[in-house]
């Protein structure tokens, strides 16, 4: 297969994946960091270089309820969006996952007013992380465009909605070179969208959305958390199928190095992985045996496999973009922290909060937090407490 | 187009039996009605209210089309993403009778909260019928005030007490807003006068680009009336031009239905519990009365303009 290497950023890329997929429908709103991934695919529509519909939605609940919509008339259907943008979609989140609709969504993070915050952090998609969407992160500009391929695959034999997250400017923003597949590679991997039956538009006059009340709710909601637990699997078969298409090997749930032997794992999601899986390396050349997990699947949470790296490691450090404000400190920490509970013997756990509205996390702070030993509990880093004391 | 009643009811393939609507609820006659006057397949998109609560009870429903229903405030956007799929599909060769996209909601998920998905819906020409069936409350909820409630209605967030005597703002004119974004057909109809109703429905199927239909359906519970009165009370809506017929067709404004000799609002409001308190308050009487007037004056001088 011959590919094309170009230079594009995050959101050109991802807009190129959706032009590749061919869609039916895009319904979208404008949205920084979003933005340019709707700008350009309306350009490409615009060219005629592809034939999809696209709804220029009024806002973002509308974007996403058209969504709902094209999709449950079996239409292969994608959206993007961020930060205020998804909390407005919040609302429809649960009904896309609800009716099993395969939606997939580009986020590009982005920080939560107030104080309102253009640039990157993991706010905005933990806000939405119990909405029963499969939620995987990107890396790269590279991981971003795969993943937006990998996403459509997954989502039509999952039956379920997945976002693909790419953090905010150091992603959707950074020019970074990419390889390109051929168009009729990415349409044959994708195929047909593959259909049940239960649509809208199939001849039989279904009834998609209706009442349930105490006798039937509860068994919808378990079969939703069903097909969660069979993401994994089906993810596992995407990413076999997309290493035979395109001969690129995707970690499907975690990505996880040097764990095997390490006193201390460092923990992240996201972009920020180059810089913290250097740390590691840096701490290994000091003489200190440091591990790296990249949690690429947040949703459903990888608990086998995160248990398969940290089960022997002394130490884990999450280090995450987000906060849950409840004194237990980020998401991502809670999360993994439930997740070690059971082991035998439980690792030491600090948890680093940094890079919250696009601060930047720089790498001796890294190496510092490495050097002087995990402090434990949770951690706010980079902040200057003098001015949080104003501000209390 | 003459519409016969009898052939109409034999061609209704009428909403299921078995459906909760109450005794005396006026949208399922604008259901029937629109089935008995469609002459293209429908896909049917509904708004959180009554008429879905009480039509798609897991595990039944009331429905002979395909049907979605989404939230309460949306109906008009899932529609536009309907409608892409049935253009998509089709241009893609997938498709080979496209069905007419139709968005039902009450007026809470219409005039207020659903709103700008519905303007949004209208300004982008989506192909599509909306449907607004309107008992001037939320009724679902338990009978709160809605922007189309009338003056000095009662309901349960206008109630009537000491300082304030129900409703305080007249009704809003939905009709003339979505008749602003100049689309292609816009209508005001009664269930009252099916024939008037059923008429625009069918102009509002057929007519290509954006349609809106908004029909008086009177709630038996919400405005207190007998069960088997529902015709006539909402008859006294028009009789008494409280709730004008009339359509807007390619910006021309055309009243369809001139009441001859039309009765005081009075005659309306005293079939309705939801006005008893003010029965006895003349000065309230009188001043709805001069609003109807003015509203009447207002739509016959638009539509002197047109002819
Ligand atoms: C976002 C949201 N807010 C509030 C509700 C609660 N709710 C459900 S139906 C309804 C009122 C519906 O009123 P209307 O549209 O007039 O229809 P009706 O019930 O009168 O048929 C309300 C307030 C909801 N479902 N969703």
């Amino acid at each position: 297969m011959s590919r094309r290497r170009v230079g594009l950023t995050g959101n050109e890329a991802v807009a190129l994946a959706w032009k590749q997929i061919r869609p039916h429908v895009v319904a979208a709103y404008p949205i920084t960091p979003a933005t340019q991934i709707v700008e350009r695919f309306s350009e490409y529509v615009a060219q005629g270089e592809v034939d999809t519909e696209f709804v220029a939605a009024e806002s973002e609940h509308s974007a996403l309820s058209a969504c709902v919509g094209a999709a449950a008339a079996g239409a292969r259907v994608l959206t993007a969006t961020a930060s205020q943008g998804l909390a407005l979609m919040h609302e429809v989140l649960y009904i896309a996952s609800g009716l099993r609709l395969p939606i997939v969504m580009n986020v590009a993070n982005r920080a939560l007013s107030a104080p309102i915050n253009i640039h990157g952090d993991h706010s905005d998609t933990m806000g939405s992380r119990d909405a029963g969407w499969v939620q995987i992160y990107a890396r790269s500009v590279q991981d971003a465009y795969d993943r937006t391929l990998l996403a459509v695959w997954v989502a039509e034999r999952a039956r379920l909605p997945v976002m693909v997250c790419l953090d905010g400017f150091t992603l959707t923003h950074s020019l970074e070179p990419l390889e390109v597949y051929p168009d009729e590679a990415v349409q044959t991997f994708l195929g047909e969208a593959p259909t049940d039956g239960y649509t809208l538009l199939g001849g039989e006059p279904i009834t998609v959305g209706p009442l349930a009340l105490p006798d039937s709710y509860m068994e919808f909601r378990r079969a939703l958390a069903a097909a969660m637990e069979r993401v994994p699997q089906v993810l596992e078969e995407g990413v076999r199928a997309f290493r035979a298409h395109f001969g690129q090997d995707l970690p499907s749930l975690v990505d996880a190095r040097g764990t095997e032997d390490a006193e201390v794992a460092l923990v992240v999601l996201g972009s920020y992985a180059d810089a913290v899986e250097q740390a590691a390396l840096r701490a290994r050349v000091r003489g200190q045996r440091a591990g790296f997990v990249r949690v690429v699947t947040f949703r459903p949470f990888p608990t086998t496999p995160l248990r398969e790296a940290l089960g022997g490691v002394r130490e884990v450090v999450v280090l995450e973009r987000a906060d849950t404000l409840s004194g237990l400190g980020g998401p991502l920490g809670v999360e993994v922290r439930a997740a070690l509970y059971d082991l035998e013997v439980r690792p030491r756990f600090t948890d680093v909060i940094f890079g919250l509205g696009g601060r930047e996390l720089r790498d001796e702070e890294l190496d510092n937090l490495l050097r002087a030993g995990p402090p434990g509990g949770v951690v706010y880093l980079g902040v200057e407490g003098s001015r949080v004391l104003e501000l209390a | 187009m003459s519409l016969n009643l009898r052939e109409l009811s034999q061609r209704a393939q009428g909403l299921a039996p078995g459906h909760r609507a109450c005794a005396g609820c006026g949208f399922p006659v604008v259901v029937r009605l629109l089935f008995a006057v469609a002459r293209r397949p429908l896909v049917v998109v509904n708004a959180t209210g009554c008429m879905e609560v009480v039509t798609t009870l897991y595990p039944y429903s009331a429905w002979p089309v395909p049907y979605l229903h989404n939230a309460f405030e949306n109906a008009a956007a899932t529609a536009s993403g309907v409608e892409a799929a049935v253009r998509a599909l089709q241009r893609r060769g997938r498709l080979s009778s496209p069905p007419k996209v139709v968005a039902i909601g009450g007026d809470g998920g219409t005039y207020d909260i659903g709103l700008q998905s519905l303007s949004g819906a209208l300004e982008r020409g989506h192909e599509f019928l909306y449907i607004c069936y309107n008992n001037e409350a939320y009724m679902n909820t338990g009978i709160q005030r809605s922007s189309a409630t009338p003056q000095g209605a009662r309901t349960t967030t206008s109630p009537v007490g000491r300082v304030l005597r129900g409703k305080v703002q007249p009704r809003k004119d939905l009709t003339e807003i979505v008749a602003a974004h100049g689309i292609p057909y816009v209508a005001q109809a009664s269930i009252s006068h099916w024939a008037d109703l059923g008429r625009k429905l069918q102009k509002a199927l057929e007519v290509s680009g954006p349609s809106f239909v908004n029909v008086l359906t009177p709630c038996q519970p919400g405005w207190d009336y007998p069960p088997e009165q529902l015709v006539e009370v909402a008859r006294r809506a028009v009789e008494s031009r409280y709730w004008p017929l009339y359509e807007v067709e390619g910006g021309r404004y055309r009243v369809t239905y001139v009441p001859r000799e039309p009765v005081p609002v009075r005659a309306f409001l005293e079939m309705q519990g939801r006005f008893r308190h003010l029965l006895g308050d003349e000065e309230a009487v009188e001043a709805l009365q001069r609003w109807v007037d003015a509203n009447w004056e207002r739509l016959r001088a638009r539509e002197a303009k047109d002819h």
